[in-house]
Order: C-alpha cells, then structure tokens, then sequence
C-alpha cells in the first residue's frame, strides 16, 4: 500500500438525527475496499460511540480515519469543555449526559467502553476548557 | 434462518425490508444504544421499543440482522426510509420482547 487513505467528516453538533453519517460512510468505505466484516464493525461502532459523544458534549468536532497498512486509525478531536477525570469517564456506566440524551437511548455510561473495547489502542488527550482528542487503533 | 422466513412465520408486520436474505443467528433484548453496540452480535435480531431514529445508525453499524419494534410499536416514515437506504430491516411485534424472543429461539 502507498499512501495512507484518509477520511475526514465534520461532526455537527447537537444534532442527533444525523448523527452516525460519518460512521456509516466510514462503514461503506472500508466495505468496498475489501476490510473483514468484524474489522469495519469495531472501527465503525468505536467511531460512532466518539461521534455520539461530540453530538452530546462537544458541540461536534472533526472525525479522521486513517488506513494505513497494519492499522485503521481514527482520530476525534473536539472543541468541547473536556473530560475532568477521564478514568472515571472510562468507567462503565458514568455519564454526564443530560436526561434528554438518554431519552434517546443515549447516555448509558458505555460510550468510551465500547470505544476501548473494539480498538487495540486508544488514547484520551483532553484539557478542561480547551478540548479533547481520543486516537484509535483497530489493528488488522 | 434468513429475515424474510423468520418475520413469515412470526407473523411480523414489515416495515421495511432491503436486505431479506440476512440470516438471524441469535437475538438480542436492549434499549440503551451503546448497550446494544457493546453487546449485540452481527446477525441477531435486536428486539426493542426504542423508535427513534439513531436506532437505523446503531443497526447499521452492529450488523444486526434486523431490529423488531416490540409491543406494536412503530416508526415515523422518515425513519423507515433512512433504514432502506442503510439497508437496515425493521419489523413490528405485537408480542412483548421475551415472547418474541422465545419464538425465535424455537426457529433459528
């Protein structure tokens, strides 16, 4: 492989009924490339959890997938309030999400479980106030 | 057991069905959406009542076979052609989601 394919999305924010586009291009895409099913479904669910999170807290940010040659990367980076204890975030069932979210079916606490537990690496880079960037590896 | 048989012999209202030929090879009971992309596999059926439309995005990416609206609940129209394009399949139950699921125990 060449140079690495990049996909990039804007993820708008509070917007629920939209959310999820980018996840399901990501989906299309890597599809037609020829990725294993269980490969897209990790990278795409992981990247919906971190889209879903933009919507909710963030007022949305920038969604990047990144296929390189061992790995599918994904990068979500916000403009958000930031996460202030990210190992209580991590943990399942917190949420700071407000009721109408979870009238939704959001808002579970499971958002960054999930995203740990369908990538190889993930990383939390966030600053109260300034913003939060979450990088994922699905290796493959 | 392919989608299209299963809501024949459950006697399931079709809401929308692109993908026919899916097969179901289990089930899955839940409401909270990141519940059911952390716990549902590819191929079950997710049973729910949740009816708004985030649920045509999480069907998509968790590769459920088909999701079934439990209790006669139903969707707006704008959701059933958003799962078409998706190719997400959705059917209505009048049962509630135990029963359903035994049914579908019995078949798969």
């Amino acid at each position: 492989m060449g140079e690495p394919l990049v996909f990039t999305f804007n993820v708008d924010g509070g917007d629920f009924t939209s959310a999820g586009q980018a996840s399901v291009a990501v989906k299309k895409n890597l599809s037609q490339i020829g990725f294993p099913p269980e490969v897209i479904r990790r990278v795409s669910i992981a990247m919906y959890e971190g889209e879903i999170n933009m919507v909710i807290h963030a007022d949305g940010g920038v969604a990047t997938v990144k296929v390189d040659e061992n790995c599918i990367e994904i990068v979500l980076a916000d403009k958000g309030p930031g996460i202030a204890d990210v190992e209580k975030a991590m943990q399942e069932g917190f949420s700071t999400a407000p009721d109408e979210v979870r009238g939704l079916g959001f808002g579970a606490g499971m958002g960054l479980p999930n995203m740990k537990r369908y990538t190889d690496e993930m990383s939390i880079d966030s600053t109260v106030g300034v913003g939060t960037t979450i990088t994922m590896k699905v290796n493959y | 057991m392919t989608v299209k048989s299963l809501a024949e012999k459950l006697n399931l209202e079709t809401v929308c069905c692109p993908c026919p030929e899916k097969e179901v090879s289990g089930v899955y009971i839940g409401d909270l959406l990141s519940w059911v992309m952390g716990r549902a596999k590819a191929g079950d059926a997710w049973l729910t009542i949740m009816s708004n439309v985030n649920i045509v995005a999480v069907a998509a990416l968790a590769d459920t076979a088909a999701v079934i609206l439990t209790e006669g609940v139903t969707v707006d129209e704008n959701i059933t052609a958003t799962a078409l394009a998706k190719g997400v399949n959705i059917f209505t139950s009048r049962n509630p989601a135990y029963e359903t699921a035994v049914d579908i125990s019995k078949l798969i």
